[in-house]
């Protein structure tokens, strides 16, 4: 019976000291895992920032610029001293055909860079020091790359404050954005594609101008996009060069009134970022909504761009099969 | 039959038959690394050679030799010599451009490469690097090589449909037509049937056995069966080394090396 | 060895309907061509750094005869435009780095939340519909940016603190703070997801939560790309140009006070390429004379950033 009595305290002893223990490891399960569900509730809250961020300034924009946006001289006047009447015509053309330099001059020499690096560079020192420029490159603040411009291509090759220095000053600027785009783009074509094409006898070029590069033309795509996208809204490098923020009139078109083909290259010139910046300087409120419309257009011609090199990537990586 | 290890070492004096190529005292270095010691032995024109051997043994590495595939990676070297004939030509040596080699040698690969290209296309690449661009040429070859490849009848109606978005064994033979088209002298088969279900292999068995009639073949495999079943010489490797090489049947059948046996009997390692 | 000679010497036919060709679309010498002008695109980045280190240097250079190195560096006056003209760097540096710190002290908690929240606990689902917002939100050029820090964020903070005046640092800060986090989180949450599956399981099996295996094993792990994404998140916020020069007036002021205006190297760079200074005036030549400051500053965090993140990466 005293045995028994003892056995019966063991186990009482025992299952009770063990329930407390499984009550206390219980206890704090619960009490991590509140730790848990707030963590997660503040870490969405973080990330929701960004976006209400965007949210916001974009209904600002709007609820201040959207008048102008929706009127048609807008679009097709010149800025004037009374905000009414101001319009952002040389701007939008402005922009236009700086892109068009930028585009003319950052794409084949991006994808051409990248091919290099990717499908033909020894491993020397020589890549190497090619490598740790563009990565530095991609690091250097943007009105660095005006300061370069102002130096290089308005005083010692005199292209003047022109749309051909604005265009090339952005070209370099977004150069290592196509050039990793295209190297990331390429470095995902499997080696034994690469493979099947020598095999048939194909040249170095051969295999990059019929296989690599339309294979990894979506890629490319995506990154010349986002690096334009870049351009467009890029306004520090183009004041640094001295465009002029007032421009009532367009650059001349090639073959009429006497022009030749490339005389709009070096024309005086605007951007709509700058005319932006330029209103948003002035004091009076009505120069205010004036820059907030222009806001708009740049904003919507970004996201726009960005949102279909987005799309594409990730379209790309939907039918990718090799 | 009194001096087998002298006949071992230089087995090409024994073939009585036209030689398509042959290896000699050839070595190959992965940088410091030696994959392939002095290698030699002999490929007959118009018949299937097999290279057998555990993994790793240097079958493929001597395989892509032949198609100077490893020129494509810096730091690889060839030593010694692969003669193509007729000419004679040392396919391994430096001031022989790889390109023609290429052309003159095709490859199927492992697993089925086909290019993001149509069906068409893929056939079609190898006259393309060559120049040939007379539209009638062209589709007629690649009628010709989808047909030598076993595989007009199905793709006939899709010709202009991604390569890609065949059937494994369907892509293995797209990539044998497009070897085939560009009427090579020798095609490399590096394991073509070791990512495929056993219908699409035996598919691509019956062809070997076709093509028998017009090509050389040189075919990689890790299945001794598929070599016993195919080829008309086998060579076994082992470690970088060759360590014999004969007729199927005699190979199979009479191996007469103490390692050849233990491997084709399952003894191995 | 018994070869079958008689297999061997069957007569051969020949089945192909062409002759053999051996034409070549592509000579050697395009292929060297080709080459040559590739190499010539990829050192066109060299080329690129040359151009702006030989052109800030030699305007700088110039500046520096006739400003002496001390005066630039210990003077606590930049009015480079006034009659009685002061070379003195600080203000501007320190414009520079009260808008960068406080930039920073937005980013880091913020976007280590996020890189953290993305990495370890957002659902598929979720990450993957936010991050293309994230990249939207790097995409909005800085003038737009500007613009909210001027017209919104400004008005805003002069609701808390009343006597804010319409410039100040602390407005252009939190919003270039905002405006890096995006790239913070990335380059963290790049780290974090490097962090071995195997490490995690580790943890999971142990019975850790979400919350103690993202904090006591994951960010642990990820520390230098961590740190790394801090150090270049201060290099951009450094160099960020419009917001600053719209929403922090353009007044060089040697104050370390965040509600107060001051200009930065950035915005001073504006000033004086908004204005019609003469090529080779000593105005001219003291925009280089800061950009190459700029350039130097940039550099040592990019420097930084990389190796720390080259350095402590972790090898699994």
């Amino acid at each position: 019976m005293a045995q028994t009595a003892l056995d019966e305290q063991r186990k009482t002893a025992s299952s009770e000291g063990g329930k407390s223990a499984l009550l206390q490891l219980r206890q704090g399960i619960v009490r991590r895992r509140r730790w848990d569900l707030f963590f997660a509730a503040v870490g969405f809250v973080a990330t929701m920032v960004g976006v209400v961020t965007l949210v916001v300034l974009f209904i600002d924009l709007i609820l201040d610029g959207y008048e102008h946006v929706l009127r048609k001289e807008f679009y097709f006047n010149f800025p004037s001293r009374r905000p009414s009447e101001a319009g952002i015509y040389s701007s939008w053309v402005g922009t236009a055909l700086v892109m068009l330099v930028t585009f003319v001059a950052a794409a084949p020499l991006g994808v051409a860079a990248a091919v290099y690096l990717e499908e033909y560079a020894p491993k020397n020192w020589l890549t190497e020091l090619i490598e740790i420029n563009v990565t530095n490159l991609a690091a250097v603040p943007s009105i660095v790359y005006g300061l370069l411009a102002l130096g290089l291509f308005v005083y010692i090759l005199n292209f003047g404050q022109s749309i051909l220095t604005a265009g090339l000053t952005l070209a370099l600027m977004i150069l290592p954005v196509i050039i990793v785009a295209t190297r990331e783009s390429l470095r995902s074509i499997p080696v034994h594609i690469r493979e099947a094409a020598f095999a048939c006898g194909a040249t170095r070029w051969q295999v990059v101008k019929d296989h690599l590069l339309p294979y990894a033309s979506g890629g490319i795509l995506t990154g010349v996009i986002i690096g334009m996208a870049r351009a467009i809204g890029e306004t520090a490098p183009v004041i640094t060069i001295g465009a002029l923020t007032f421009i009532a009139f367009l650059p001349p078109i090639p073959f009429q009134n006497g022009a030749g083909a490339f005389e709009w290259l070096f024309s005086p010139f605007t951007v709509l970022p700058i005319q932006m910046f330029n209103w948003l300087s002035r004091p009076q409120p009505a120069f205010h909504d004036l820059a907030a419309g222009v806001g708009i257009v740049i904003i919507v011609a970004t996201l726009l761009m960005n949102g279909f090199a987005i799309w594409l990537r990730y379209r790309i990586r939907q039918k990718l099969t090799w | 039959m009194t001096n087998e290890a002298d006949k071992q070492e230089t087995p090409s004096g024994e073939m009585e038959a036209p030689l398509k190529a042959e290896v000699r005292r050839f070595n190959f270095y992965y940088g410091n690394a030696q994959a392939l010691k002095e290698i030699s032995m002999p490929v007959a024109e118009r018949r299937v050679t097999a290279l057998i051997g555990p993994s790793g043994c240097g079958k493929s590495t001597l395989l892509r030799s032949f198609n100077r595939m490893h020129d494509l990676y810096p730091g690889n070297r060839y030593e010694g010599e692969i003669l193509l004939y007729p000419e004679g030509i040392n396919l391994v040596a430096p001031d022989v451009d790889p390109i023609e080699i290429r052309m003159r040698v095709a490859m199927v690969f492992q697993k089925p490469n086909p290019f993001p290209k149509s069906v068409f296309d893929n056939v079609a690449y190898g006259l393309v690097v060559r120049g040939i661009t007379n539209k009638t040429e062209v589709a007629d070859r690649v009628e010709a090589a989808l047909k030598g490849a076993a595989l007009w009848e199905e793709v006939k109606d899709r010709l202009e449909e991604l390569g890609t978005s065949l059937s494994g064994g369907q892509q293995q033979r797209l990539c044998i037509a497009r070897a085939l088209a560009a009427d090579p002298e020798i095609l490399l088969l590096d394991e073509p049937t070791s990512a495929l279900d056993p219908i699409a292999t035996a598919a691509i068995e019956d062809l070997i056995t076709e093509l028998r009639e017009r090509v050389t073949i040189l075919i990689v495999t890790h299945n001794m069966q598929q070599a016993a079943r195919i080829s008309d010489y086998t060579a076994f490797m082992y470690l970088g080394e060759l360590i014999e090489f004969g007729a199927t049947d005699e190979l199979f059948v009479r191996p007469k090396k103490k390692q050849t046996e233990d491997y084709l009997t399952g003894r191995f390692g | 060895m018994d070869l079958n000679t008689a297999t061997l010497s069957t007569p051969i036919s020949s089945s192909m309907p062409y002759p053999r060709s051996r034409r070549r679309t592509t000579h050697p010498l395009t292929e060297r061509i080709v080459e040559a002008l590739l190499f010539l695109a990829a050192f066109s980045a060299v080329a690129t750094t040359v151009a702006i280190v030989v052109i800030l240097l030699y305007e700088a250079l110039s500046f520096f005869e006739h400003v002496s190195l001390l005066e630039f560096l210990t003077h606590t006056q930049w009015t480079p435009l006034f009659e009685r003209a002061e070379f003195g760097v600080l203000p501007l540096l320190a414009g520079t780095f009260v808008i960068a710190g406080i930039a920073i002290l937005v980013s880091v908690p913020l976007g280590l939340l996020v890189a953290i929240y993305l990495s370890e606990f957002a659902p598929h689902a979720v990450r993957e519909s936010v991050k293309p917002f994230l990249e939207l939100l790097e995409g909005v050029p800085t003038i737009v940016y500007g613009y909210f820090a001027l017209l919104f964020v400004t008005p805003l903070l002069q609701k808390i603190i009343p006597d804010l005046p319409g410039f100040n640092m602390l407005s252009p800060g939190i919003v270039i703070g905002v405006m890096i986090t995006p790239y913070v989180a990335s380059v963290s949450e790049d780290a974090m997801r490097a962090v071995p599956m195997a490490l995690r399981e580790a943890s999971y099996a142990m019975g850790a939560t979400r919350f103690q295996t993202a904090t006591r094993v994951v960010l642990p792990a990820a520390t230098s790309g961590v740190v790394a994404s801090f150090i270049l998140g201060m290099s951009r916020a450094v160099g960020e140009t419009m917001v600053v020069a719209i929403a922090a007036g353009q007044q060089p002021n040697f104050t370390f006070d965040p509600r107060e205006p001051a200009a930065t190297i950035t915005a001073y760079i504006v000033q004086v390429a908004m204005g019609d200074l003469p090529h080779g005036s000593i105005g001219y030549q003291s925009i280089f004379a800061v950009g190459l400051v700029l350039v130097l500053i940039t550099l040592f965090f990019n420097v930084i950033g990389q190796w720390v993140r080259r350095r402590w990466r972790e090898t699994y």
